[in-house]
């Protein structure tokens, strides 16, 4: 048995699977980046980090983009680059303000290409009154980057009244996502592998902020929130009840998923509760609220097919629970490394 | 989704989960093996084993492509992915290419996707003619594509080979370890603690053989057989037929899945399938050796085969697992196995469950996969550790 656990450590380098949001993501940062930055804001783990100054509440957020290909249905690097960062900002219950944009560009990257991607940052931007204030231009030599990779950081005012945290959830609160789930990850990797699958998967990308904003002021009881992006719906599920007191439980017949997205999936083996959303976010809210939060989320075109899809439950605690179409019962598990298309 | 919501329906599996329970009401335990990875999934997937009644056993078999690939084959082909194989002059020209779920197998002391992340070259591709593309795109690479899997799989890569010669590519190589689903069902049987009742046989894999090759079992074995789907209606129904068979005594081989299954099968993929490839003894992961149980090139098609190609005879082992011969026994296993406690091989041939492994959820698990049975989705112990039992 010894044996096999210096082999099995001997060996570890960083794969891709580190990078997935997953099991292996969560264990890098709780076994390296959590001890070694060690403090109380970071260990919170929250989208945003919550800083008091002097009275103000503000969140801080950080994300990089990496995405290929740079432009997919739907969306591209730029919009995803804003958006993303926006929406990490909005679900801690901030409103943002201010971001920033790095840019790390391979030598031979086609200046139309870039002009075109810090248009489309400005336009997601003008959508939600955020400004782009400090930058940063780094060119790498040929090969030393895959094209464009962008960093956003942003900042954000959160509201005195306001106080989301997975500790304020009580045993019958309800779980409702925004709308349909996979979008974004499957018309990226249909995109980046041409498997030329019509009609084109569209990517969901968008910012979140304004919708969010609606359903903050309804006066609703929300009591968390979180974009289910990298790992899917099913991790970020994980990620709220992991290590609580509570449990919860999902109806599969519940959880809306386009047409599209579900024949992929079907297809390559994937499992939708496990592609990245860009544009959805999942809220805890009491159960004498939620009809009324589904509501306002229908009301926005960006939250139109939103849905009650499970709630909390006393036990089996820390776990995801899922009642499958037919009336079975199973465990969801965060998601284990990348999903790999299936060979038959 | 038309051909899918019908056949996730909730009401008509509480009915089909009834008509079982009544049907086997009082009788002994019945032993049904599940030949097929991708039924183990969706048996999993949507909590079959609650809706059947308690002296149902359901197995799973050696169905899963990925958990059945030896250790030899990945060895060699990370071997191939770093070029220390005899040949000199390929150096890290070589791109691998390979169906998603083969990355994480694990070789001796690595696996594809590690050895990626060390720097060969790699890539995922989602069907042979990817794979071809490649190989025109980059003339100066080597593109081995690494051919597993069953029949379902098999003809899509004659189908390559075939385009390659046509198209003239020079630079297109498979390493084969394809395998065929008749031999090791008949092995099975032949394995003294295995007392099975019936076999669920695959679905897809009969889309392209049919029905024929498996009425050896029952005619000559007396183990009714039923293909089925891979949907929770067609696993529930199929299993109802197969109840039906044993409490009647009877041993046929029918088919549920008929809307894609007919008993001839696929005619022109069979005709691809002869064309180029023949039958060969294969190595099983877990299980060894079976005579006939795989598929190689044909000798017109040689210079296809990577094994040619790099000088790479991996076979090498093979000594030791003839002494089995084609008798499964729990003996056979694979050296790595037999040092380190994983008892794939069992669970292959449905003789133990994952729970029974020390390994399992301790140090075997889906980062860290020990057994093949724990990699691919569609295996018993990554069933297991996903779903819970």
């Amino acid at each position: 048995m010894q044996l096999i656990i210096n082999m099995v450590n001997k060996n570890i380098t960083i794969t891709l699977a580190h990078g997935s949001g997953g099991k292996l993501t969560h264990e890098l940062v709780q076994r390296l980046f959590l001890p070694n930055f060690n403090n109380d804001v970071l260990s919170l783990l929250g989208d945003s980090a919550i800083l008091n100054i002097n009275g103000t509440k503000l969140a801080f957020t950080t994300d990089s983009y990496v995405v290929k290909p740079l432009f997919f249905p739907g969306g591209d690097i730029g919009r995803l680059a804003v958006s993303g960062t926006i929406n990490d900002l909005a679900v801690v219950g901030a409103e943002p303000m201010f971001l920033s944009a790095g840019f790390i560009i391979e030598e031979g990257f086609e200046m139309s290409l870039l002009e075109r991607i810090v248009g489309s940052m400005r336009e997601t931007t003008a959508l939600t009154g955020v400004d782009i204030v400090t930058g940063d231009t780094k060119v790498v030599e040929s090969g030393s980057a895959d094209g464009l990779y962008i960093n956003t950081c942003g900042i954000g005012i959160v509201n005195d009244s306001i106080n989301l945290s997975t500790s304020s959830i009580e045993i019958g609160d309800k779980i409702i996502i925004s709308g349909t789930i996979g979008d974004h990850g499957m018309a990226v990797l249909s995109e980046r592998e041409s498997l030329g699958f019509t009609p084109s998967i569209k990517s969901d990308c968008a910012p979140l902020s304004g919708m969010i904003k609606k359903i903050l002021a309804s006066g609703a009881h929300i009591k968390f929130m979180r974009d289910p992006t990298r790992g899917g719906l099913a991790t970020t599920l994980n990620e709220i009840v992991n290590t609580q007191k509570y449990g919860t439980v999902i109806e599969e017949q519940a959880i809306p998923v386009n047409d599209g997205v579900r024949a992929l999936c079907e297809i390559l083996g994937y499992d939708p509760l496990y592609i990245a959303n860009e544009g959805k976010v999942v809220i805890v809210v009491s159960a004498h609220d939620a009809d009324k939060v589904c509501e306002i989320l229908k009301e926005d075109s960006l939250g139109r097919d939103a849905a009650i899809i499970g709630e909390i439950i006393p036990e089996p605690t820390g776990k995801v629970c899922l009642k499958t179409v037919i009336g079975g019962t199973r465990i969801l598990d965060m998601l284990v490394g990348d999903q790999l298309p299936r060979i038959c | 989704m038309k051909y899918i919501d019908e056949f996730r329906d909730g009401a008509i599996a509480i009915g089909l989960s009834k008509k079982i329970s009544s049907l086997i009401n009082g009788h002994d335990e019945i032993t049904i093996m599940e030949v097929c990875g991708s039924h183990t999934m969706s048996i999993y997937r949507y909590g079959l084993k609650k809706l059947l009644p308690s002296n149902i056993r359901l197995l799973s078999g050696p169905g899963c492509p990925v958990c059945v690939t030896s250790v030899n084959y990945i060895d060699t082909a990370i071997a191939i992915s770093q070029n220390t194989s005899a040949s000199s002059n390929s150096g890290r020209d070589v791109l691998i290419t390979t169906f998603g779920d083969m990355m994480r197998v694990p070789g001796s002391s690595s696996s594809i996707e590690k050895e990626r992340a060390k720097g060969a070259s790699v890539a995922v591709v989602y069907s042979t003619l990817d794979a071809l593309h490649l190989a025109e795109k980059h003339p100066d690479k080597k593109v081995v594509f690494l051919a597993v899997g069953f029949e379902t799989t098999a003809p899509t890569i004659a189908a390559s080979v075939i385009e390659a010669e046509r198209r003239g590519l020079k630079n297109y190589f498979v390493l084969t370890a394809h395998k065929v689903m008749p031999p090791v069902m008949k092995a099975l049987l032949t394995d003294k603690e295995l007392n099975l009742d019936g076999f669920l046989c695959p679905a897809h894999v009969s889309t392209i053989i049919g029905s024929r090759p498996y009425e050896f079992i029952a005619r000559d074995f007396h183990i009714p057989c039923v293909i089925a789907g891979f949907e929770p209606l067609d696993i529930l129904q199929g299993i109802y037929m197969l109840l039906e068979q044993i409490v009647k005594k009877e041993a046929i081989v029918q088919i549920e899945y008929s809307r894609v299954a007919k008993r001839e099968g696929n005619p022109t993929a069979l005709a691809l399938l002869d064309k180029v490839f023949e039958p060969c003894d294969v190595e099983w992961r877990g299980l060894g050796f079976i005579p006939q149980s795989g598929l190689k090139l044909r000798s017109q098609y040689e210079r296809f085969d990577a094994r040619t190609v790099f000088r790479i005879s991996d076979f090498v082992v093979s000594a030791q697992s003839n002494d089995f011969g084609f008798q499964i026994n729990s003996a056979i296993c694979n050296p790595q196995s037999a040092i380190n406690g994983c008892i794939c091989g069992d669970i292959l041939r449905g003789v133990k469950t994952p729970s029974e492994c020390k390994l399992f959820k301790n140090i075997c698990n889906p980062e860290h996969p020990v057994g093949a049975c724990m990699v691919s989705s569609e295996g018993t112990c990554a069933a297991y550790y996903k779903y819970g039992e």
